[in-house]
């Protein structure tokens, strides 16, 4: 199993630790996940996200390789900024879903899914051409989530810069770290993604601590993570999003451009999408699961990608793809262990931080 | 009155001559974690043991309870049906059905047997 520079941190702290894309990952701690969830609504959250991979891709031809494999266009992205997209493959299946950071020109940090490391890198390095590098730099870097109302209020107790959302900034000192600071989440809350030297994560990591006390800050697992996003409606690999799925079946068409020269699914995406990404909330009392058949009038028409009891809601919600003619239906069935609950569609996402856009 | 374990983790316990009340471990609600919906059978359903009763979900995950005795549900606790989480906050006072039976005791653990099972193997 594949540990991080916290995995030691987690379990002298009550973390309940489970197997998470073959990393040893805090599941949650002694408070459980909807202490900890209402925490990052409320407060402020400290995420260990070291597991996630990081590439850096550069040269002359790193961008037109980007355009080439990745769903979004990143022509116009400035040093400083941030891109969401997803890697794609020819047939418009989904390698998997990144974050594209444009550190200098012709330099890109790519942040990748921790289960999908290996995968990334054998497909980025069979796919890539003309003048360029590309390099694993996974092992090498920790990553803090700093998430919540107070996440800005803890970040700058350590410096004086000011980020705007999806904007970052390397090379930033906090204390005698140098770190790249990125104002971006998973969680649906304002807050920050440190990236830092492996050998600093555990000492970055008390330092927020200890001085987020008064605030409230405490460390969150991995199973918080999950309900946030899931409220967000973020797409989460493997499921929402998987081998199997394009990016326009899991609702993601915003970071799809299909007006780019040379593009590998160009093609494949051009067409409608067959099934399409919706959410639900549960109007029987159950909860919904990944794996769910979802039913409309008593046909078959899906499944639920994931489910919960959403704590901000109080509420059984869901995520399922569908087929895509019954995108815009109201009511749905859900199959849970055997009974058919009630479900109706709702917009997505479930959750909106106050003062979002 | 004594309360008596099973493998599963399921507390029983005989309140009259007639009725056993059945719980969940204080070990299975921690295992289990923030428990946010319970199910189960319903007044006038049979339970056997060994055999499903219904299901406790956390944000997780979802168990299945199996029943620690033979016989007919005659009370639900329908506090659980808002406050599941009682069964986090007090495992071993809060019950969650109520079955018209005898305990045999011969196919459960005592109380200090089952506190000195090795539970996570």
């Amino acid at each position: 199993m594949k540990t991080t520079p916290l995995t030691n941190w987690h379990q002298d702290h009550a973390g309940n630790m489970v197997d998470f894309g073959g990393f040893w990952m805090p599941l949650h701690y002694a408070k459980g996940i909807i202490h900890e969830h209402h925490t990052v609504r409320e407060k402020v959250g400290l995420f260990d996200v070291s597991h996630m991979g990081e590439f850096i891709l550069k040269g002359p031809d790193a961008l037109s390789n980007l355009q080439y494999l990745v769903s979004n266009d990143f022509t116009d992205l400035q040093i400083g900024k941030a891109r969401y997209g997803i890697l794609v493959r020819e047939d418009g299946s989904s390698v998997d879903d990144l974050l594209i950071y444009k550190t200098h020109e012709d330099r890109y940090l790519i942040v990748v899914n921790a289960a999908n490391i290996e995968k990334d890198e054998t497909y980025f390095r069979a796919q890539l051409t003309g003048n360029v590098n590309f390099e694993n730099i996974s092992e090498t870097i920790g990553q803090i989530a700093v998430q919540g109302p107070m996440a800005d209020t803890l970040f700058k107790r350590f410096s004086d810069l000011e980020l705007s959302y999806y904007g970052f900034q390397d090379e930033v000192m906090i204390n005698d770290m140098q770190v790249l600071v990125s104002r971006t989440g998973y969680t649906g809350e304002d807050g920050y993604e440190i990236y830092c030297k492996a050998e600093d994560t555990v000492k970055l990591w008390e330092l927020f601590m200890t001085s987020g006390e008064d605030l409230g800050v405490e460390a969150c697992g991995l199973g918080c993570r999950d309900t946030l996003r899931l409220e967000a409606a973020m797409p989460l690999f493997g499921h929402e999003l998987n081998d199997e799925t394009t990016p326009l079946e899991a609702g993601l068409s915003m970071f799809v451009k299909l007006d780019k020269e040379h593009f590998i699914a160009k093609e494949a995406l051009s067409n409608k999408p067959l099934r399409r990404r919706i959410g639900l909330t549960l109007t029987d009392r159950g909860i919904a699961r990944e794996g769910s058949d979802v039913y409309c009038e008593g046909e078959w028409v899906g499944k639920v990608t994931s489910g919960t009891k959403s704590p901000s809601l109080n509420q059984a919600i869901a995520m399922a793809m569908v087929k895509a003619e019954y995108f815009k239906v109201e009511d749905f069935e859900i199959d849970v262990r055997g009974k058919r609950l009630k479900a109706v569609r709702v917009k997505l996402p479930f959750y909106k931080r106050q003062g979002a856009k | 009155m004594e309360k008596y374990y099973a493998t599963s983790h399921e507390w029983a316990m005989q309140v009259d001559d007639q009725h056993v009340r059945v719980g969940i471990s204080d070990y299975a609600q921690k295992a289990l974690g923030d428990i946010v919906f319970l199910s189960t059978h319903e007044v006038g359903d049979t339970v056997s043991f060994g055999e499903r009763f219904g299901d406790v979900e956390s944000v997780k995950a979802v168990s299945e309870l199996l029943s620690p005795v033979d016989g007919v549900v005659s009370k639900v606790n329908t506090d659980l049906e808002d406050k599941p989480e009682l069964l986090n906050e007090d495992p071993l006072n809060i019950w969650i059905i109520e079955v018209e039976g005898q305990l045999d005791t011969t196919r459960l653990m005592s109380e200090e047997a089952y506190l000195a099972l090795d539970k996570d193997h």
